[in-house]
């Protein structure tokens, strides 16, 4: 169980997301969007997606601090555990409540919006109970873990697993150490990276920054005039 | 110099009778899908109104196109880079559906379903959003012919201004608006030079072709981020909100690189439309589009523009990769000479700087049936230049379309038209002699002859001259038209159907009776493109 849940599972996940994007981005391309439903409903979303949004980066950032810079990097800058514990509480819960207020208003706004209702595919409901789950989850398990005194290191347990994942040499024994809750999480994370390409999620992989640096006007040659070779499902019948 | 060549078009809005044709065969060829149900690639508004979405001239509120920022630079009226992609979370100022229209159908099920009664059963409408009952409120032209201005007159961003400048009283500026002057204003997506759609898309999806001009969005690669429909100060991009992509009019472009012209164009019931080459100078765009005078934006953009008579230019253009026939298609352009030549074409709202490629001739005709109305003759040049003087108000609020307000071109391209009037009648009341000077045309500095072919264009020009559109590639063409069609039509094959006898690859008529036995039965379109045009341009019944 131990080896299939956290020597097996993340390869399972990141291989899903590699396929899955490769794939989404072969045969879906037209279906990769935000989907974005502010046309019907603005008032609402112009406050909750950006909270949501903004929560959510803060909360990856400080995933990104938490797993893959180890503990001995911020001593050497003169961070202490206490103090690093008590930035990535405060700090870590107040992103988290951010984003889990934005997603309690959006998830609000799809429920009482009709037209945005409608618009709502099983493949978003099933994808919002996940995130919804995964996020809860996180806060919940830093929050029962944590007071200000002192609270869980995952830095000793979690994060060097998660670093010895890339060094295929997965070190299961340190996740058997850590707290339910926190174990939960993470695979229900590892669930969630598995099925970002198959969900509306797949946009936060078109992240638009290279608009930052194109010229504004942007030309494109027509090319040339030959037949282009029809997409899989469009060949002519030849009838 | 960089010569490209952009395919144009320009609308002769005296003959526009509001008929709403190009709006309803555009939407049948492009937008008749659900999630577009409230887009119109076309629609024809009412002057003054409203427009379609609501007060969409009013950039104060949607902040769409361009602005000159401190520096004097040209930077997007939305915001810096920076903060577009800062509030792409949730746009703040896109408009939201209601802006445009619920879109709707009628329960038609209910005429068939509807138990016995005492009522008469209707067909309630319902929501395309939402699916249930829904009252009628706003549809694409809903103060079409002035319908309700007295609610909505204030509505009109231009009224506003108008009203804002000078002394002029409300009443009166309000009865002139009502009794005197109403006109159409067709509106397709402009395929802007300076396109501050492309501009705001931050996945650089939409793009300007280098061949035609063409404004498009690649679907595939439009990721529902929103900020063109905000960039376009036109409101022409629309949101898809089934698939979540935007849209926008593609000035039909599988059309026009086979030499036909757009759908609304081709079905315009008052042939009032004209599609073109122009040539014209892509490193100069940037510096026209940022004169510091909004009126100086018209003469800028001509400046942008070259004459495909000029050696020079042509020889430029060669070297840049126009194809030679597009040049000499430049040169019969009748966009270049409505445009440049004549000077009678504006651009519709030059001050948003995105460089409009869809020009306007101004209508004449309110000024005419005012002055006629007074007992005055409609149609005597003198008459008439004074009418276009006094009727102040039309020209400002023309000037607010077409020029920034500057009231100076469009004085002197109703002058020309009210000249054309008066110089043709000369000539046909055998006042004057056809090519020769008159007063009228000495009054606009035309010569008898340079008239009389305005008046050709304007008046009795045949498709081919309307439409001057030379195909993708020439050389190319046959193999454009549907490559499933064998050399020649096969109706035509002696003994084929067409012909009234047996049908191809049967051999005659078998044992089994004639239906009998396998058919090669032609499955794809039986027209091919010279059918096509054939049929539409011949002036012989015959033909057809
Ligand atoms: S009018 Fe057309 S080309 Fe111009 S900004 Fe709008 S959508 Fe773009
Ligand atoms: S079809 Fe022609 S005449 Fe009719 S509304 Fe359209 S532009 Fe005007």
């Amino acid at each position: 169980m131990n080896t299939l849940l956290w020597g097996a599972l993340p390869y399972v996940a990141f291989a899903l997301l590699v396929t899955g994007l490769v794939w989404r981005h072969r045969y879906d391309t037209f279906g990769w969007t935000t989907r974005s439903s502010e046309i019907y409903e603005s008032r609402l979303l112009s406050l909750a997606s950006p909270v949501f949004h903004y929560g959510i980066l803060f909360v990856l950032a400080g995933h990104l601090l938490g797993l893959f810079v180890p503990a001995s990097w911020t001593d050497a800058i003169g961070v202490d555990e206490h103090v690093y514990h008590l930035f990535s509480l405060i700090g870590g819960t107040l992103a988290g409540l951010l984003a889990i207020t934005g997603i309690a208003l959006l998830v609000y706004r799809r429920r009482t919006n009709a037209p945005v209702l409608l618009a709502t595919t099983r493949n978003d409901k099933f994808m919002y109970v996940l995130l919804v789950g995964e996020i809860a989850m996180g806060m919940y398990a830093k929050v029962t873990n944590s007071s200000f005194s002192s609270g869980y290191d995952y830095r000793t347990t979690i994060a060097p697993w998660a670093r010895s994942l890339f060094t295929l040499d997965p070190r299961t024994d340190l996740m058997t150490g850590a707290p339910l809750t926190y174990r939960i999480h993470a695979v229900l994370g590892m669930i969630l990276i598995a099925v970002v390409p198959y969900t509306r999620l797949v946009h936060m992989f078109s992240a638009p920054v290279q608009y930052l640096f194109r010229p504004y006007i942007v030309y494109r040659s027509r090319g040339p005039l030959t037949e282009q070779p029809r997409p899989r499902g469009w060949e002519r019948l030849d009838a | 110099m960089r010569v490209l060549a952009q395919v144009a078009m320009v609308m002769n809005l005296d003959k526009c009778i509001g008929c709403h044709t190009c709006s309803v065969t555009c939407k049948q060829t492009w937008t008749n899908r659900s999630g577009m149900e409230y887009a119109w690639f076309n629609n024809v508004e009412t002057r003054p109104g409203q427009g379609y979405p609501r007060r969409w001239q009013d950039q104060e509120k949607w902040r769409g196109g361009w602005r000159l920022n401190r520096r004097g630079r040209l930077t997007l009226r939305a915001g810096s880079r920076v903060a577009r992609l800062a509030n792409i979370f949730a746009n703040p100022v896109l408009p939201g559906i209601k802006d445009y229209y619920e879109p709707w159908t009628y329960d038609y099920r209910n005429l068939v379903n509807a138990p016995l009664g005492e009522d008469y059963p209707v067909a309630e409408p319902r929501s395309l959003l939402t699916g249930k009952p829904m009252k009628i409120e706003w549809s694409a032209n809903w103060d079409d012919d002035l319908g309700g201005s007295v609610e909505h007159g204030d509505a009109d961003p231009l009224v506003v201004r108008a009203r804002a400048q000078g002394e002029q009283a409300a009443e009166k500026v309000r009865a002139a608006f009502e009794q005197t002057f109403m006109f159409y204003l067709p509106r397709i997506c402009e395929h802007c030079l300076n396109p501050s759609c492309v501009a705001s898309c931050p996945s650089g999806a939409i793009y300007k072709r280098e061949e035609d001009g063409i404004v498009l969005v690649d679907q595939d690669h439009c990721r529902g981020w929103r900020q063109c429909v905000t960039g376009c100060p036109y409101k022409k991009i629309y949101f898809n909100h089934r698939t979540g992509k935007a849209e926008k009019c593609t000035f039909c472009y599988p059309r026009i690189e086979v030499g036909l012209p757009t759908v609304c164009s081709e079905t315009c019931v008052g042939r009032l439309r004209y599609l073109g080459v122009v040539l014209y100078d892509a490193d100069a765009v940037t510096a026209a589009a940022s004169v510091p005078e909004d009126r100086d934006l018209y003469e800028a953009q001509l400046g942008v523009f070259l004459d495909p008579e000029d050696p020079e230019v042509r020889r430029a253009a060669e070297r840049d990769g126009v194809a030679h026939d597009w040049i000499e298609a430049a040169r019969r352009s009748p966009v270049h000479a409505l445009v440049s030549r004549y000077r009678v074409a504006l651009p519709l709202h030059p001050e948003y700087r995105t460089m409009p490629m869809v020009w306007y001739i101004p209508p004449l005709s309110p000024v005419v049936e005012a002055l006629t109305e007074t007992g005055f003759d409609g149609e005597d040049a003198g008459n008439l230049f004074g009418a276009i003087d006094t009727l102040r108000i039309p020209v400002e609020y023309l000037a607010g379309l077409f020029t920034a307000g500057d009231p100076a071109p469009v004085r002197a391209s109703l002058e020309k038209l009210a000249a054309m009037r008066a110089h043709m009648r000369a000539v046909n009341l055998g006042e004057a002699e056809s090519g020769s000077p008159s007063e009228a045309a000495d009054a606009v500095g035309m010569t008898g002859r340079g008239i009389e072919e305005m008046y050709r264009l304007l008046a009795v020009a045949k498709y081919e001259e309307r439409y001057v559109i030379p195909t993708a590639a020439m050389g190319e063409a046959r193999r454009l038209e549907e490559s499933a069609l064998p050399a020649e039509c096969s109706l035509d094959h002696d003994g084929g159907p067409g012909m009234g006898g047996e049908g191809i690859g049967t051999g005659g008529p078998g044992p089994f009776g004639e239906d009998s036995g396998r058919r090669r039965l032609p499955l794809v379109s039986l027209e091919n493109f010279h059918a096509l045009r054939r049929r539409q341009t011949g002036d012989d019944e015959a033909q057809r």
